[in-house]
């Protein structure tokens, strides 16, 4: 890693419920720029709402959570924080990549307006520029001949690699992806991984919330293992998936690579 | 049904039978007499004047009662939808003033009979002589005769419109709600403000589930804007109506009236199929799913 960088991300006891329930129970998380963190963990152990708290979709309202040098959701001001408005949210999330777990692909536009709208309608980049920069973006995942098509009109693997170009196309200094293939059939996912590897190659800062373990252990820098709102225990990956420290880990890992590296896999 | 021939054990061809529906042909012979009979009342009837229906069909006054009802309707429905998708969205804005002001408004409009409204909007007058509009403090501004402008045609807009608008905020929000959640995250992900995020992802895609229902709005309103009659709005059921005051032939003109409302509702019936199967599958896939796709699109499921 880049040594002497400021950290693209410093989560100190991060905290966050909601209805009463504690979802984030005191998250301590580092990432530094260029790294790819990858964070794995039980369903309901906390780690998409940590990923969404990363880029403000979800308050935190304990700790302190630092990204891209900023106190998310609050500014400091006179000795006071004052809570962010929609505007300053807004203007946060420009420099914030996010792929969701169903695409979310624009329904009403193509694959090329989809990657060109945040330029035009948020960056101000006159509609010809972006078009030409959006088609580069596709290009770039393997989809420039699909460029007019809709996104009902794409496989679950084309969506989500044009929801890739889609955040790509801000420029982002960061992207976060929220299990992008847990709801792609099985011999999609490999492609969608690929365009992240490519990308991990390049130097992106990435986080990575994934069950896909193959790919946290050959890309990841880092893995984190999140349970009851908490980071459990992280590392190396090839450390931690080789000698997990706790019992959770060893527990979620068994059940995971048991399902994934097991018999089922062979047959 | 099938009607080749089915070979049996030996091979030889054997035709099929047909399937006798003796329900259809029941309930076929008895409407026939039932609604042969009533129309055998009114057709040979002594007292009802076939001719003056012929007469009155395309008579000038009609015709430009006619006129005058499609105008209505259309800028009544024009009015009633900008302003509905603007209560709509007003409605659901996070600002408590906001979406209290949208709420009273469709409570107001909806809980008060469009006869009333209508009535009200004809004798502003009464309350306001003048409309002013001016510049506070100063003398700069323009006057005029709310009787002048309040005429039976513009009252009959205003009422209609503002009371289709309170309905259509409720299709529109339906409409609103039903977008998937993911689009505005998305939305939100890539730094658009709320505002933005309503005006270039979510409404254009609440639009196209909402716009099959329009089409039943508009003909609703086509039959609605009879009501104008007693602002005299000189639409084509002032018109029918001021014509058998005078000639007393009320169930001809009332004829006359009926044809003319059932051919435009035949031929905007036509139109609004048009607009579903163009954006019917649209809405269909934006929607994935019942509850509130159920409620907004019950043409289009079908």
């Amino acid at each position: 890693m880049n040594a002497g960088a400021a950290p693209v991300v410093v989560a100190t006891d991060v905290r966050m419920g909601y209805g009463g329930v504690q979802v984030l129970n005191g998250v301590d998380f580092t990432v530094a720029s260029g790294e790819v963190s990858c964070i794995i963990g039980p369903s309901g152990s906390g780690k998409s709402t940590f990923l969404r708290c990363l880029n403000g979709l979800e308050p935190v309202l304990g700790g302190s959570l630092r990204v891209l040098g900023e106190e998310v959701g609050h500014t400091l001001r006179d000795g006071r924080y004052h809570p962010w408005t929609p505007k300053q949210f807004a203007a946060f999330r420009r420099n914030i990549g996010m792929v969701f777990q169903r695409f979310n692909l624009f329904a009403h536009q193509s694959a090329l307006e989809n990657v060109a709208c945040g330029p035009v309608h948020v960056l101000g980049t006159p509609p010809d520029r972006a078009r030409t920069l959006a088609m580069e973006h596709l290009d770039r995942v393997g989809l420039a001949d699909h460029a007019h098509k809709r996104p009902h009109q794409l496989s679950g693997g084309q969506q989500q690699r044009v929801a890739i170009a889609r955040a790509l196309a801000m420029n982002p200094a960061l992207m976060l992806f929220d299990e992008p293939t847990s709801a792609l059939d099985p011999e999609l996912v490999d492609e969608v991984l690929e365009v992240m590897k490519g990308l991990a190659a390049e130097g992106m800062t990435m986080i990575v919330v994934t069950h896909e373990i193959a790919f946290a252990r050959e890309v990841g820098d880092r893995l984190a293992f999140f349970a009851d709102g908490v980071v459990v225990e992280e590392g190396r990956p090839r450390e931690v998936l080789a000698a997990p420290e706790h019992e959770r880990t060893r527990a979620f890992l068994s059940s995971v690579l048991g399902a994934q590296e097991g018999p089922s896999r062979n047959t | 049904m099938r009607t080749e021939p089915i070979a049996d054990g030996s091979g030889t061809p054997v035709p099929v039978a047909r399937t006798w529906h003796w329900g259809r042909w029941l309930a076929a012979a008895v409407a026939l007499v039932v609604a042969g009979w009533l129309a055998y009342l009114v057709v040979v009837n002594p007292r009802l004047d076939w001719g003056k229906v012929a007469e009155y069909l395309f008579n000038e006054r009609i015709l430009s009662g006619v006129w005058v009802t499609i105008e209505i309707s259309v800028l009544a429905t024009a009015l009633g939808l900008v302003l509905g998708v603007l209560v709509a969205v007003m409605r659901l804005a996070h600002n408590p003033v906001l979406s209290g002001l949208a709420t009273f408004y469709i409570w107001f409009f909806r809980g008060t009979p469009v006869l009333v409204q209508l009535i009200f909007w004809y004798n502003l007058a009464f309350l306001f002589p003048e409309l002013v509009l001016k510049i506070p403090f100063t003398m700069i501004g323009l006057k005029w005769d709310t009787n002048q402008v309040m005429t039976g045609f513009t009252s009959a807009m205003l009422g209609l419109g503002l009371n289709l608008a309170a309905y259509f905020a409720e299709t529109v929000r339906a409409g609103i709600q039903a977008v998937d959640r993911g689009q505005t995250e998305a939305a939100y992900a890539l730094g658009m403000t709320p505002a933005k995020r309503m005006r270039v992802i979510v409404l254009p895609q609440a639009l196209r589930i909402i716009i099959p229902p329009t089409g039943n709005e508009f003909i609703s309103m086509l039959k609605t804007t009879s009501l104008v009659y007693v602002v005299a709005g000189h639409d084509l059921m002032t018109n029918a109506s001021q014509i058998y005051k005078a000639n007393n032939r009320i169930m001809e003109l009332l004829i006359v009236a009926s044809v003319w409302y059932m051919v435009m509702t035949a031929v905007a019936t036509f139109l609004q199929g048009r607009l579903e199967r163009r954006f019917g599958s649209d809405a269909v896939r934006l929607v994935r799913g019942g509850g509130v796709a159920a409620r907004v699109l019950p043409k289009v499921a079908a």
